[in-house]
């Protein structure tokens, strides 16, 4: 783990982060056109997303109640709101003006707790819509050499969280474990899917560099980080672009920076002709939101146990002292509930745990209801199957549903009883009786001949568990 | 006059935030107008209402949503049609210079 | 013929709907050339849907209760398929792709749509000199406006182009034109007609009216159009209430309050209509009415808060109005040239004025000392115009301050303009309904409109009251 609090020359890194979250909504905010992905261009609007004159919007009661979820599992008091006008003319953007929250958002003061602990203030997470898509065309794709542009609206006012970060964070690896625990919150509470690679979570990093004891440094935004892995890697570089400018005497001039994955650095954008001036003012099209306590209250109880609280629940289920990848990895893929009823049900906690990390698809969870899937891993258990035989019948299990032992019994996986693995280790002692020797003699990496004569033989139908235990048994009673 | 509500500046300023170009004509013109109008509103620039709260809607309403149900949309050729240019069924406009903020 | 009695005559089949538009039509056919009412005629459009309704009729369909009645719809609101242009060459050849919410109550109430009608652009003016397309002339005499914003729809109902029309009421726009027209033109409670559809000028201002040339018809048209919508989140969710029903009842003890800021020779009102309106309150107490005089002390502030107000929603409203879209497109090198070059040929003098205006009222340093301001001043004339309504049950002043004027007297110096919206704009701040009601004649014996305010949602008492006026008007028969 790279520690970047000890810049050169003994410089803090200081970063905060804006997360923009699409809301896994029906349709978007302000009008009933669907929000979905990946859809013919402009197939999915009406006159309110187009900003044709004359239309009006109305607020989605969904995603309202999914951005109040998401504050309070971020811990945020959640306000009294409205709405303002935040205007700039740009072509993805056709009423020209945003429909987004300012001086009173939904959700403040929160925080959220990296897995090491430390806590990252939230700021706000505010409630706003998303612009349309422009595809640059000619000039290679790149906006200033562009022919022209075209413009897609479907995107154009699908619902919006913008998470504010308070700058908290010291290293990338801190920044990196936010938006990494950020996403498992979001998948857990249903709010967003959360695809960085689809743009339902787009990251923006505020970084700054300074003397410890001495003022902020000027701070630079960083835009078009499309992974966590350039998260990190745009944070270090333009830590480092900071530190040289101002070892070299130079200042830092606080502006918008793009991240470009190609050659690994940011660059600066061409500055605007005029000085922005978002000229804020209430939107007189939409009314004030005024939650009631009772509707926090019912926010909170719908909430789902959060990844922290199950990581912990999961390594204590797997006697473990600490959550570890493995728990991590099925959090994140949000199989986590699946894996603690399973191993309720009486499952083997470490086998469930290598299942759920690797052999289900997180889409398929549906299909696999916790009681089959222990009744599963307990046949593993029992060597009636073999890990790998165990793999596939969970893989059919997850497209199509099933009784394990109904689909192990139709794919002919009748793992041999331990009478016939006996006779098997019987003749591979025969045939390998100097092995044998030396494994008796202490040689234990001889097993492997041993191993793999029955393995030969049984066509890997063995399940390599209980052949290991009848060698030890043999082992210790010569 | 130096205690003007709007400079020639400012006049030419608001007018770049709005993306209309004037003639240094109408910008002494307009600078006029926009003076004497803000003038006639010094009235209320000198009222001290520190302790009245605004008023942005004149009717009182609160938590005004709609069901999160998907409606039927527009079609594509219909809006298309209306647009000054189109490409593969997108609005196609000249180069843009600039990000979006 | 009045649109009740049109609407009773072809329900019954005593009158075919056709014949009716004929008639309206032919009217039109003779004088148009000379008023200038509409944008549009849609003279087949209008036949076609008569000849629909009749066979409706014949069968025994049912009709609504605007059966065969020719409308004139301000060409401010949208019609599916059919040139809508504010007035403005910005909207050249745009046709919406949907109909206004009123639009839809219309036809479904059985109307005819005769035409769209001529307005200052964007509906920013006080006499329909504005326009793109050349003004509108007053029908009682042609050397003078018909006042504005909604002017066409004025003229086509006094020159008995449509039987009713509708217009847009922002700070006066129906009540003045309706008073320089001799017609009845009345807006109700913000928050009545659904906005949907009606292209924004301020939209914490903006309110759909009837123009007629009686009570009882401006009655019926507001009822048609008026009630929730859930298309609008501004709209207001009970139920619009009966308005005929209470036109006969006459004002016996209710308390009528002249309004002293709204009087008198410091408004600019001329002597004449000053004297109209103390004649229709002294007929008011003959019939039984309380008459006294009432202070509502903010209300000189009116005009300033609404000069900031309305043009910092109409700097936002309108910027959506960039040429990517719809309507006119001067297109330069680059998109940014193009929103200069499209907008600058696109909105008169007016409306780049007001449009500049405001975004000097909303930009960073000015806010607070405009905006800001003006929208508390707002909250003082809603409050003392609350004290007044406790003791009067509606209130009196004169629609507009003087007759209709000649054309060119207030268009070079645009204040001297805005101050003809100095009585009508308390109640628009406030959100109040208002209507104007012809009383008499003042000079050039051109009509004079008596305007009658109530509370919020006070629609009934203030038709009750202009019922009184409007029988106890000079020439009206009793
Ligand atoms: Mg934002
Ligand atoms: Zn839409």
């Amino acid at each position: 783990m790279t520690d970047t609090t000890a810049l050169p020359g003994g410089y803090q890194l200081v970063v905060g982060l804006e997360v923009h979250v699409e809301l896994h909504t029906a349709t978007k905010l302000f009008c009933g056109c669907p929000n979905r992905f990946g859809d013919d261009p402009n197939t999915n609007v009406c006159p309110v997303c187009l900003g044709l004159p004359g239309s009006m919007p109305v607020l989605n009661e969904r995603a309202l109640e999914l951005a109040m979820r998401l504050g309070r599992a971020l811990h945020c008091e959640v306000r009294p709101s409205i709405f303002a006008r935040k205007n700039y003319f740009y072509p993805d953007m056709p009423k020209d003006y945003q429909v987004s929250q300012y001086d009173q958002p939904t959700n403040v003061d929160g925080h959220l707790d990296l897995p090491d602990g430390t806590r990252i203030g939230i700021e706000r997470a505010h409630i706003e819509e998303d612009t349309g898509k422009s595809t640059h065309v000619g000039g290679g794709g790149r906006i200033h050499d562009a022919a022209y542009s075209l413009v897609d609206y479907n995107r154009c006012g699908v619902p919006l969280v913008e998470i504010v970060s308070r700058p908290d964070f010291r290293t990338s690896e801190q920044a990196k474990a936010y938006v990494n625990e950020l996403r498992a919150i979001l998948v857990a509470t249903g709010v967003s899917d959360a695809k960085m690679e689809e743009g339902s979570l787009r990251v923006d990093a505020n970084v700054s560099v300074h003397q410890p004891g001495t003022p902020l440094g000027t701070r630079c935004e960083i835009k078009n980080i499309n992974s966590v892995r350039s998260l990190g890697r745009a944070i270090e570089y333009e830590a480092r672009r900071q530190i040289d400018l101002l070892d070299s005497g130079e200042r830092v001039i606080q502006q918008t920076r793009h991240w470009n994955e190609d050659d690994g650095r940011t660059h600066t954008l061409r500055s605007k002709e005029e000085a922005e001036d978002y000229r804020y003012f209430p939107e007189p099209d939409l009314v004030p939101l005024v939650p009631t306590a009772t509707d926090v209250d019912a926010i909170d109880a719908a909430l789902p146990a959060l990844p922290a609280a199950q990581r912990t629940a999961l390594a204590e289920a797997s006697g473990r002292t600490l959550p570890d990848e493995t728990i991590t990895i099925v959090v994140d893929r949000g199989l986590d509930q699946l894996a603690l009823a399973a191993v309720a049900a009486g499952a083997d906690a470490d086998r469930t745990l290598t299942h759920l990390q690797h052999d289900l698809d997180p889409g398929q969870a549906a299909n696999v209801p916790a009681e089959q899937l222990a009744e599963l891993v307990r046949m593993e258990t029992a060597g009636e199957l073999t890990a790998s035989q165990a793999k596939q019948v969970l893989a059919e299990m997850g497209e199509a549903g099933g009784e394990p032992r109904a689909i192990a019994a139709a794919r002919g996986f009748e793992a041999m009883d331990s009478s016939e693995l006996e006779a098997q280790v019987d003749d591979a002692i025969a045939a390998n009786a100097d092995a044998w020797a030396k494994v008796l003699g202490g040689e234990s990496k001889a097993q492997g001949a041993i191993i793999g004569h029955v393995m030969k033989a049984t066509r890997g139908q063995a399940d390599g568990r209980a052949l290991n235990e009848i060698l030890q048994r043999r082992i210790a009673s010569s | 006059m130096a205690d003007a509500p709007i400079s020639r500046d400012d006049v030419a300023h608001v007018a770049r935030l709005a993306r209309l170009t004037l003639t240094d004509d109408e910008l002494d013109t307009f600078t006029g107008q926009l003076a004497s109008i803000l003038g006639h509103a010094a009235d209320v620039e000198a009222l001290d209402l520190d302790d009245v709260p605004p008023t942005s809607h004149p009717y009182p309403l609160q938590n005004v949503t709609r069901p999160d149900e998907v409606r039927p949309c527009l079609d594509r050729d219909e809006v298309l049609a209306q647009a000054p240019a189109s490409e593969d069924g997108m609005f196609r406009v000249p180069p843009v210079l600039g990000e979006a903020p | 013929m009045s649109a009740v009695e049109i609407a009773e005559a072809v329900a019954a089949g005593e009158r075919s709907a056709r014949s009716v538009v004929d008639e309206h039509l032919a009217r039109i056919d003779e004088q148009e050339g000379e008023v200038h009412a509409f944008n549009l005629v849609l003279a087949d459009e209008a036949r076609a849907r008569a000849d629909e309704l009749d066979r409706r009729i014949a069968t025994g369909g049912d009709v609504g209760p605007l059966a065969g009645v020719p409308v004139a719809l301000k060409d401010n609101l949208c019609t599916r398929g059919i040139p809508t242009t504010c007035s403005s060459r910005i909207l050249e050849g745009w046709r919406p792709p949907y109909d206004a919410t009123v639009v839809q109550r219309l036809r479904a109430a059985g109307a005819v749509v005769v035409g769209k009608t001529n307005l200052d652009e964007f509906a920013m003016g006080s006499s329909t000199e504005n326009s793109a397309f050349g003004p509108t002339r007053n029908p009682l005499d042609t050397a003078r406006v018909p006042g504005g914003s909604s002017g066409g729809s004025a003229a086509a109902v006094a020159a008995g182009f449509a039987a009713v029309s509708l217009g847009s009421d922002t700070g006066g726009s129906i009540r003045q034109p309706g008073a320089l027209c001799g017609v009845v033109g009345a807006k109700p409670t913000f928050g009545r007609t659904s906005r949907y559809g009606l292209i924004a000028f301020a939209s914490s201002l903006d309110q759909i009216g009837p123009f007629a040339r009686t009570v009882e018809d401006a009655a019926l048209l507001m009822e048609v159009i008026s009630g929730p919508d859930p298309f609008d989140s501004t709209s207001i969710p009970e139920a619009f209430p009966d308005l005929r029903g209470v036109l006969g009842r006459g004002v016996e003890g209710l308390r009528v309050g002249i309004v002293e800021e709204l009087m008198g020779g410091e408004g600019g009102i001329q002597a004449e209509v000053e004297a109209r309106t103390r004649e229709a309150a002294l007929a008011l107490e003959k019939a039984g009415a309380v008459v006294d005089m009432v202070s509502v002390p903010a209300a000189v502030y009116g005009l300033s808060a609404y000069y900031l107000i309305a043009p910092a929603e109409a700097s936002s409203n309108l910027a959506r109005f960039d040429g990517v879209r719809f309507g006119l497109r001067d297109e330069r090198a680059t998109t940014g040239e193009t929103y200069d070059a499209t907008r600058t040929a696109g909105f008169g003098p007016e409306v780049k004025r007001r449009i500049m205006l405001g975004t000097y009222a909303l930009s960073s340093g000015y806010y607070d000392a405009y905006y800001g301001k003006a929208q508390r001043v707002r909250t003082m004339i809603i409050r003392d115009f609350e004290a007044a309504y406790e003791r009067f049950d509606v209130l009196l002043s004169p629609a507009s301050p003087c007759v209709a004027f000649p054309f060119g007297d207030k268009t070079a110096d645009p204040l001297s303009m805005y101050l003809n919206d100095v009585c009508t704009i308390p109640s628009s701040l406030a959100g109040h309904p208002a209507l104007s009601v012809p009383f008499g004649t003042g000079a050039h014996d051109l009509p004079v409109g008596v305007q009658v305010m109530a509370p919020a949602l006070g629609e009934q008492v203030m038709f009750q009251v202009a019922a009184a006026i409007e029988a106890a008007a000079p020439g009206a028969a009793r």
